[in-house]
Formats: C-alpha cells, structure tokens, sequence
C-alpha cells in the first residue's frame, strides 16, 4: 500500500510555502524510492502551523509543522511517514488541543478531505443530506431547516428556513438560489476554507435549497479577490455534474439544479444582497430599494434564495442528523455553531468552530494564545468593517446574536480581528469612514458624502481644532448615517467610529465624558 | 496591429459570452484576464454585442475596481490594506511598497514590471500581512520579504 501524505492546497496554507513543500516531498521520495500518494486537502485552520502536514498511519492520522521545504530530508530521515518522532511533530492531529475543543459541524470535512475527492466526501458522510432531501416534500425540507434555528451566517442572521418558506411560497416559472461567497468582510475566511477545502458541501447544501424552494438554477457569486476558490469551485461543480450531483436528474430522482459561478470585480457593497443581484445580472452595484424582498423578486425578477456560504454548507448536516442534532448546540436564539475566524494579533490565529455561547476572552487567550506581539489585547473589531471595536471589558459577554446586539455590537459573519495596545483608535476610526468613502456604492447621500465628511472631521479632531465642536459634528454625522442610509454601508460605518471614541477616547484627545 | 489584435480578442471573448444571463461582467473579465487590461475599444463593441447603451457599459468598467482601462505592468502586486493586516504591520508595508517601488497605488514602476495595487482583503487574514502577486497569494510579508519577492519578479522578467 502507498504511504499517503497530506499537504493542504488551501490558500492560505500556499501563501506560507504549501505548494513548494509538496513539490520538495514529492521529489525527495522520488529520489529514496518511496511510493507515495500526495493528497491535497484543505487546512485545519490551524495557521501558526502552516503549512502542516499529515500522515496516515495504522494508529490515524499524524501531524507535522509548521514545515518548511529545508525540513523535508530531516522528515524522511526521522521515519516520519510512519509516525516517526522530529521536532516538528504535533502528534495525532485530532488530538491538538485547538482542534479537539471545537465543534466541527459545517467544517468537519475541511482539511479531512481531498478537496475534490468525491470519494473521500462520500467516505465522510457527503450527500447523505442530499439523499434524504430528495425523498422528502420541499415543505419538509424547509420545515427542518426551520427547526434547526439556523440563522444567517453572512451577517443579519435572519432565519433560513423563514427565507426559504417565501420563495417556495411564490409561484414563479423560474426560481434561483444564490450563493453569495463575496465574504468582503476583513478578518473572515471561513467562505474561503469551505469553498478551497470542501466544495462539495456548498454544492449539496445548494441543491438541498434548489429542492427545498423549487429552484432549478444556483449562482455562486464569488469575489475575484479567490482565485483558489474559483479554481476548485469549477472543478467540483463538474465532477458533481459527471457524477449525477448535478444536473438535469439529481440522484436519478427527475429533480433538476445546476451551478454557475460568477466573479465579482472587487466591490466591497456587492456582498449586500441586492447590489450582489444587480452585479449579476451584469450591471453596477448598487443596493436595490427593499420591498420587494430578493425572496420574491430576487435575481432577473425571478424568486430568489440569497444566503451566504456558510449558511448554505450547514445544510447538508443538518438535513443528514436532522434539525434538532444542530439547534442541541448553541444557546437562546443562536443555534447551532459558528466558525470563529481568529485574525490580526494574535499568536495561534485561525478558525475555530464552536457553538454560540462562548466568549472573546476563551478565543483570544485559550485558543489564540493572546496577542502575536506579546503586548496586550486592547481593542478586538468583531464582525468586519462595519462592526465595533470591542474593549477588554466586554470580553466575557456571551458571543450570541441578542447579547451582542444588546451591547451595540454585532457577531455577523463571526470574524475576529485582535489589536494589541499600539493602534492608535483614532487612526481606526479615520479608516473606518475612509472605508465607507471608499466602497459606497453611491445610491444615498448620508453614506455617499457623510463618509467623506467623516474623514475630515476626524482630521480636523485629531489635528485639535476646537475639539468640542468637530466631535458634537461627527456624533451627528454618525446619526445622519445611522438613521438616512438606505443599507448597512452607511447605517453600520458608525459602529466602528463610536465604539472607538466610547471606549478609547484617549487616543482621540478627549476624556471619557465628552465622548459619551 | 496591435489595436486589430485587441479587437479580434475583445470580438471572441464577448462572442464567448454573449449567451450569458447578466453577460457584461463575465465578458469583462475575459477581456481583462487575455489583455491585462480593458481597452477603449472595448466599450462600444460590448454596448453593441450586448444591446446596452455606451454609458452603461463605461458605468459598469468604472465602478469595479477590478477593471483597469490603462494597461499595466508586467506583473500586477496588491497589497492588502484592510484591518486585520493593519493589526500586523500593513500600514508600514503600504509604505515600504510605494517608496521601494517608487510607485504610489494604482501606479506602474518606471521599468514596467510592477503595478501596485490596494486591495480589501484576500482571505489570509490569518497570515496578515498579505499581498497577492498574480494570482499567487503570500502570506506573512514585512518589508524585507517584499523585496526579495520584487527581486524574484524582475528576475523572471530579465531571464
Ligand atoms: C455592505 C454589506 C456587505 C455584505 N457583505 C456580505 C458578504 O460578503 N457575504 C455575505 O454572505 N453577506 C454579506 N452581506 C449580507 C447580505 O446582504 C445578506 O444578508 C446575506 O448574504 C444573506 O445570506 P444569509 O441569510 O445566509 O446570511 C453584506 C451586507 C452588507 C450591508
Ligand atoms: S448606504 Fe451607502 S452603500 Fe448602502 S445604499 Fe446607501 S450609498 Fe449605497
Ligand atoms: S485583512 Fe488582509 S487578508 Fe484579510
């Protein structure tokens, strides 16, 4: 039998030197005569350890990293393809602490498979939701969904299966599923380790949508900022088409859906879901007028199922365990489990599926090891560039939907990015309007020019001109924003302002109670 | 010559696409990723190929920043300038880039090799900071990283 090595293809783990690594063991077998069988699977999330590599062996799975090509020799020397003992061991892989304490649903197979392996996702349970959704009614489909809680993982957590129900509620002679995978959102990469480490998963959990709603056609909307993604994305869409996934007869069951992706073109705005429409029907942009809800009419005017990646991949478990497996995890009215995305500052930066509930300080110090630079963690920014900083006092609220709301934050797409006492929150704040500036899609004034505005009010606080006046100036500006955006663009782009200046108003020059 | 070049590629790529639900966006990457760049000529074949009028079709190249209607260098380096790479040291590899380059953001090296670019995020937050080359991402990368990988891609070009 061919001994079987693992060497992640997954994007994050080639920026660090994956692909050159399996060249190197590749080539280093070659030359001692060792038959050898190089399988690319996703990453673990674990990217300290990057790039990491596995082994099989009798007794499972064995790690290895973070490995450099010069370590290759010394590994083959060491027995390492039986297990053997080097510095750079991590023992079995599922027994790494980080990995052992998470809960990996919607992940399981991400970094356990070959990618595009058909075998190796049906060797793990791949399409088993599939399976049961053909059997089943759309409105049993739906009601499950419905049941498990889950809730949207691109940001407003609105419930699925409730989206679901009004598009399979609308007649129509075309229906569409939309996958949106823009994933814009600074510090989040969780879309990404999916879509590069388990396509398939996507690729069911759309189908399952395509049936749930009676939709025959899905879009994958993904950014151009993925090229990985967009390479394995096509590549598992055929092979789920050779293989009877997709297509005209799904399972030989007489349903049909099919996939098509579309790149994006490096616009923050088209993650919001009506701007994501319009750039797929080929035009710029900008944020579509709500009523109609996309649910009725969505995509080329047609009924249209838009959730994001995530939401999408949870499906195939939840459809294969059913509905109560997944809300048994989570806590009030966060079901289920989240993938944590552990960015910036931080010394074991990574992903981290854990079920809602638990708290920035068990991420940032038990699994991130507190801060890279060994300084302290002073402001985390949770959910992307519209989310707010929050300050070591909030570090023990319970990551949930309401109690982050509660605290005038919000979880969204659950990334995470650490900064440790030298940002200067002034400069953050700056860059938050800038961001704004940059990205509106143009459609409202208070976002469109309110941002520029920001940035010079900003300026002028920073540069001590009549403090008082430029901050009573920007906490209108941000109610202008907050209150006459027509999206979360401009409605949200005060969260990281005012959350700087609450609780960091040193760095603005001002004292506690005139930021308040 | 090469204006009849660019139009007979420009002709096959929307040819390629035209059939397309929502075509314009996919024709335009297919005319980028052959030429680099969007050229001029392009606006009007697209408008007629795809019954839109002129302006939509400039509305649309304009408000991506994908699309870039100058040709640039030979290779394309983004760095990515969003939060997470920030809390890594970004902001002084931005710098770094634009004075060891000599370019500012979305400027092309005076040899021609190298145009910079900033970019929102590449997913690599995990191993900020950042930088795409092409389609190659890297990860990790201070000042002294980037010049080795400036050097690597100037090699390739002389070589
Ligand atoms: C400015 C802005 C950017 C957004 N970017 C994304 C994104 O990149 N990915 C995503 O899934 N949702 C994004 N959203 C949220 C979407 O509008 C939408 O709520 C979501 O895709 C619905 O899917 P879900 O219900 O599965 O979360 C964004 C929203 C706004 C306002
Ligand atoms: S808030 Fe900004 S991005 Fe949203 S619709 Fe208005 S201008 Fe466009
Ligand atoms: S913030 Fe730079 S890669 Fe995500």
């Amino acid at each position: 039998m061919n001994m079987t090595v693992y060497v992640p293809m997954d994007s994050g783990a080639a920026s660090l030197g994956a692909h050159e690594l399996a060249q190197a063991i590749a080539s280093e077998a070659a030359r001692r005569g060792i038959a050898l069988e190089l399988k690319r699977n996703g990453s673990r999330g674990m990217y300290w350890l990057e790039p990491m590599i596995e082994v099989e062996t009798p007794a499972g799975r064995v790690a290895y990293g973070p490995v450099r090509r010069e370590d290759v020799p010394g590994l083959f020397d060491a027995g390492f393809l039986n297990g053997g003992c080097h510095a750079l061991a991590l023992g079995p892989t599922e027994s790494i602490d980080y990995l052992k304490r998470q809960s990996r649903l919607t992940l399981q197979r991400v970094g356990v498979v070959d990618a595009l392996s058909i075998t190796d996702y049906l060797a793990q349970g791949g399409f088993a939701g599939l399976r049961r959704a053909v059997r089943m009614s759309p409105a049993e489909i739906v009601a499950e969904v419905t049941e498990s809680g889950l809730r949207g993982r691109g940001g407003a957590a609105f419930p699925t299966g409730i989206k679901w129900n009004t598009v399979l509620n609308t007649t129509a002679d075309q229906k569409y599923i939309a996958c949106n995978a823009d994933e814009g959102d600074s510090g989040t990469f969780s879309d990404r380790m999916l879509m590069e480490g388990d396509p398939f998963c996507l690729i069911e959990g759309m189908t399952i949508a395509g049936l749930a709603v009676g939709a025959t056609r899905g879009f994958i909307y993904l950014r151009s900022e993925y090229p990985d993604a967009h390479r394995v994305l096509l590549a598992a869409i055929e092979t789920a088409r050779e293989t009877g996934y997709l297509g005209a007869d799904i399972l030989g069951a007489g349903k049909a859906f099919d996939i098509e992706v579309r790149l994006g073109a490096g616009a923050y705005i088209c993650g919001e879901e009506t701007a994501m429409l319009e750039s797929l029907e080929g035009k710029r942009g900008i944020v579509r007028a709500k009523p109609p809800l996309p649910a009725i009419e969505g995509l080329f005017g047609k009924p249209t199922v838009i959730n994001n990646v995530i939401s999408l991949a949870s499906v195939p478990i939840i459809l294969a365990m059913g509905a109560a497996y997944y809300r048994d995890y989570g806590v009030g009215r966060s079901r289920g489990t989240l993938p944590f995305q552990l960015a910036g500052n931080l010394k074991r930066p990574g992903l981290v599926e854990l079920a809602f509930g638990t708290t920035l300080r068990e991420l940032l110090y038990d699994f991130g090891g507190g801060s890279a630079s060994g300084r302290p963690i002073r402001a985390v920014q949770v959910g992307g560039p519209l989310g707010a900083y929050v300050p070591e006092s909030q570090f023990d609220v319970a990551l949930d939907y309401e109690a982050y709301a509660a605290m005038g934050a919000m979880i969204g797409h659950g990334g995470l990015v650490a900064f440790d006492d030298t940002v200067d929150m002034a400069h953050m704040a700056r860059y938050a309007m800038e961001f704004c500036a940059e990205e509106s899609c143009g459609k409202c004034t208070p976002c469109r020019i309110g941002s520029t505005r920001g940035v010079e009010v900003i300026d002028r606080l920073m540069a001590g001109e009549a403090r008082g006046k430029q901050l009573a100036l920007l906490n209108s500006l941000c109610d202008t924003m907050e209150r006459g955006s027509m999206c979360a663009m401009g409605g949200m782009t005060p969260y990281p302002v005012r959350s700087a200046l609450k609780h960091f108003p040193e760095d603005f020059g001002i004292d506690a109670t005139q930021a308040a | 010559m090469a204006a009849l070049d660019n139009r007979e590629f420009i002709q096959t790529a929307i040819d390629g696409h035209r059939h397309l639900d929502g075509a314009l966006l996919p024709a335009l990457h297919a005319i980028q990723d052959g030429l680099g760049w969007v050229p001029p000529e392009a606006t009007p074949m697209l408008a007629e190929a795809l019954n839109l009028s002129r302006a939509e079709v400039h509305g649309v190249i304009s408000f991506y920043h994908h699309f870039r209607t100058t040709p640039p260098g030979r290779h394309v380096v983004q760095v990515c300038r969003a939060e997470a790479c920030q809390a890594m040291g970004a902001s002084a590899l931005e710098a770094h880039a634009k004075r060891s380059l000599g370019a500012d953001f979305g400027q092309t090296t005076a040899d021609a090799a190298i145009t910079l670019e900033p970019v929102y995020c590449l997913g690599n937050c995990a191993c900020s900071p950042a930088v795409r080359i092409g389609d190659r991402i890297v990860g990790r990368v201070d000042a002294t990283r980037f010049d080795a990988l400036m050097a690597e891609l100037r090699e390739e070009a002389t070589a």
